[in-house]
């Protein structure tokens, strides 16, 4: 049975020529770029130039850029960082009600240690309420998180715009850009976005998982979460992890270089999925037409999410219910959009890598045209 | 709306039949420093040079912060070009400065007009200007002295620009307008300071640095050349001579007195570095001491040191600045971080307990005579590697 991988935004597959990479700084250039030897300064050398392939894709300088191991890591060490670092300056904490879990749990976190955590839904089409976002902000604000590309629905948010209207509001707010389903996907620059930090994660960009990296603006000032050797600027300490960052700057090169060609290739494939999707009666898109060509939301109403994906992977395709780390709860982005629950328990997230085809697309939503069928005639998912 | 960078020329506005030949070289400089970024136009008129980009999409920020960086320009900016239409002018300042004014409190309208056919006057620009900001902008007030936002109208040859007060360019004269000096780089956080202030008055710089494997590492050597790049934005691409060390050092501390180990070290470094620079066709020796620093930076061993020194004039741009101030150029010019890189360098190995402070040249001469000083001249030049540093 053929794959039809389709669910690029929980995780990609890691392109072989990136794996290799990894494979040779583990089995050659394995040493600990601490080691004050040969061996070591070969592994500082390759360490230093994925640190500045990463700064190129960032839009940033190689100093700025701290590697973690992943995007829930780098989003928590900036978030909880930044608040520790600023205690004395206030208490609000504002965000997006869409954000990941990886932003919100450590937000809850730091409610309960006493924080004011202000929410702010989006508009009925997914995207940011720019206003309401700015109204949430007041002189109490210690920290503003964003999202660049919203992983269940593709929207993007006007984080440049965003940034100033915070910082004229309140220049003491920390700014925390979450832009893993960002990299690789939309063109953006760190220094540009004008937040304080951004964080990103390699396996969304075909590079293996365990790896994230923390663009920390030069001058902003965070408290690690963790003690030890140093390393990272001493805000991320423990024994660099090469291979993986390795990786993760040869995959964000490789993305930075083909990102034009990639999403004329991606938006062709939306355009040809949504084309095919009307003519399905039924279906419903969750996306906004403005939202990233990468990650396509719809709804088949009548049919549960779950129902239909184990259909569509019996046939060996791939999607996905939502956000892969909400493990089937129902989307809280869908629902903070204010879709009715039908729209929600019915929702499908299909998300494209540029090596998708039209082919695969047409597998899909065939196979979605009998799992309608199929699953109304046996009564199943009502 | 078309956007470009206006350059200021600094001093070499003062030069006289000169003059061209320091704007060419400026032109060049300009130019190489953009390179990276796309193609761009440049064209001169007035002592104000214009870059005009001819790509789209080329980031004009990143433009500005690397001219910033490039001597002979005393002020930069972005700028709009308009017609020489004062409706035109008016609308385009509302529109291109909008953020700007958003964010602002207070402002002041500056106007130049060159292009004296232009019907407005200056005080009359900055007069109509300034009312039609204040009703487009309701929030804004206005304030003379100390403005959070300057609006600028250059009424020109070519057409008229609106930019915001423009930034501090890196002063100095063109590198290259002034001839070339080996500098003696050890990778401390003074060295590279003095390159930079050498580099500012035109001098174009070939880096010499001292290794003494194994008593110095590879990561010493790659923190030479990481400073070498971090230069460079400054000071153009500089070629780096490491000359192998570890022998002289040996028989140094072999056969002479330890309380002047350094000073006989600084001495040959001093004398190996003149035979390079000559080779090398430059006509000066530039190094980051100051006086008193260190026991080796005192002015009797200055003196001893500068005596191993045949012909070429030793510049020491640093010489009267105390740590602080070095370290807050440093700072500026983005070599401080790599500096304090904790890699021991040749010029700490075999450190004497007890140096000599007060040393006589004569006692030096005497201590070094020992030494076979050809053979270990011959061996150290054979040994020297070269290497173009971007």
């Amino acid at each position: 049975m053929r794959e039809v991988y389709l669910d690029n935004a929980a995780t990609t597959r890691c392109n072989p020529q990136v794996a290799r990479l990894a494979l040779e700084l583990m089995t050659e250039d394995y040493g600990n770029p601490s080691s004050l030897h040969r061996k070591g300064f070969e592994a500082q050398r390759r360490l230093r130039a994925a640190r500045r392939q990463l700064a190129e894709a960032l839009g940033c300088r190689e100093e700025e850029v701290i590697f973690t191991s992943g995007g829930t890591e780098a989003n928590n060490l900036a978030i909880q960082g930044a608040v520790a670092a600023r205690l004395r300056l206030g208490k609000t904490l504002v965000a997006m009600a869409t954000a990941h879990a990886s932003v919100l749990e450590p937000l809850r976190y730091l409610e309960k240690q006493g924080h004011t955590l202000r929410l702010v839904p989006p508009l009925p089409d997914g995207s940011a309420d720019e206003a309401a976002l700015l109204e949430a902000v007041d002189g109490d604000t210690v920290l503003f998180c964003s999202q660049l590309v919203d992983s269940e629905v593709g929207t993007v948010a006007p984080v440049a715009g965003l940034s100033r209207a915070i910082r004229r509001k309140n220049k003491n707010v920390y700014l925390h850009c979450d832009a893993v389903q960002g990299l690789g996907k939309t063109a953006f620059s760190a220094a540009r976005l004008g937040v304080d930090s951004l964080s990103v994660s390699a396996h969304k960009i075909a590079a293996p998982k365990g790896c994230g990296a923390l663009y920390l603006r030069r001058g902003a000032r965070i408290l690690p979460l963790c003690y030890g050797g140093g390393q990272e600027g001493g805000l991320r300490p423990g024994t660099e992890s090469t291979p993986l960052a390795c990786a993760f700057g040869e995959a964000a090169a490789l993305a930075l270089g083909n990102m034009e060609e990639n999403s004329a290739h991606v938006k062709e494939l939306r355009e040809y999925f949504v084309n095919k999707l009307v003519k399905i009666p039924g279906v419903c898109m969750n996306s906004p037409p403005q939202a990233t060509p990468y990650i396509c939301n719809l709804s088949v109403p009548g049919y549960r999410s779950e129902t239909m994906l184990h259909f569509l992977a019996e046939r060996g395709i791939y999607v996905s219910s939502g956000s892969a780390c909400s493990k089937g709860a129902a989307s809280h982005v869908l629902k903070a959009m204010g879709l009715p629950p039908e729209r929600v328990d019915s929702a499908l997230r299909v998300s494209f890598c540029p090596r998708n085809t039209k082919e695969e697309i047409d597998v899909l939503c065939e196979a979605l045209g009998e799992g309608m069928a199929a699953l109304a005639r046996s009564g199943k998912g009502k | 709306m078309k956007e470009l960078i206006l350059l200021k020329s600094g001093e070499i506005a003062l030069k006289g039949l000169n003059r061209g030949s320091f704007e060419d070289m400026l032109i060049k400089n300009a130019k190489r420093s953009l390179y990276k970024l796309g193609q761009f136009k440049f064209y001169k008129a007035q002592s104000t040079m214009y870059a005009e980009p001819l790509e789209d999409g080329i980031d004009l920020d990143d433009a500005l912060a690397r001219l910033s960086r490039v001597f002979g320009f005393a002020g930069i900016c972005k700028a709009c070009v308009v017609e020489k239409d004062y409706e035109a002018i008016r609308e385009a300042a509302a529109s291109y400065l909008r953020e700007e004014l958003e964010d602002a409190a207070t402002f002041k309208v500056t106007a130049k007009r060159s292009d004296k056919r232009f019907p407005m006057n200056s005080p009359e620009i900055c007069r109509e200007l300034g009312g039609y900001l204040l009703e487009r902008f309701p929030h804004l007030r206005v304030d003379v002295n100390n403005p959070d936002i300057t609006v600028v109208v250059e009424v020109r040859d070519f057409a008229a620009y609106i930019h915001r007060e423009q930034l501090p360019g890196a002063g100095g004269i063109p590198v290259g307008s002034g001839g070339s000096a080996a500098l003696l780089l050890s990778g401390g956080i003074d060295s590279p300071v003095a390159a930079y202030m050498m580099a500012k008055r035109g001098i174009t710089l070939t880096a010499i640095h001292f290794a003494s494997p194994p008593y110095t590492s590879d990561r010493s050597l790659e923190k030479v050349k990481m400073l070498c790049e971090k230069l460079a934005p400054w000071c153009g691409k500089i070629p780096l001579y490491t000359v192998s060390f570890t022998r002289f050092q040996e028989e140094i501390k072999d056969k002479c007195p330890e309380d002047l180990f350094t000073l006989i070290m600084r001495r040959q470094m001093m004398a190996l570095a003149e035979t390079i620079a000559l080779k090398d066709g430059c006509a000066a020796l530039i190094t980051g001491e100051s006086v008193g620093q260190v026991a080796s930076q005192t002015l009797a061993a200055l003196r001893c040191t500068e005596a191993a020194v045949g012909e070429l004039p030793v510049l020491r741009p640093v010489i009267g600045m105390d740590k602080e101030e070095i370290i807050g150029v440093s700072r500026k010019i983005g070599t401080f971080e790599t500096s304090i890189l904790p890699y021991e360098d040749c010029c700490t190995v075999f450190t004497p307990r007890h140096p000599k402070t007060k040393p006589r040249l004569a006692e030096l001469v005497r201590a070094e005579s020992v030494l076979d000083i050809e053979a270990l001249r011959e061996a150290a030049l054979e040994a020297t590697v070269f290497e173009q540093i971007w």
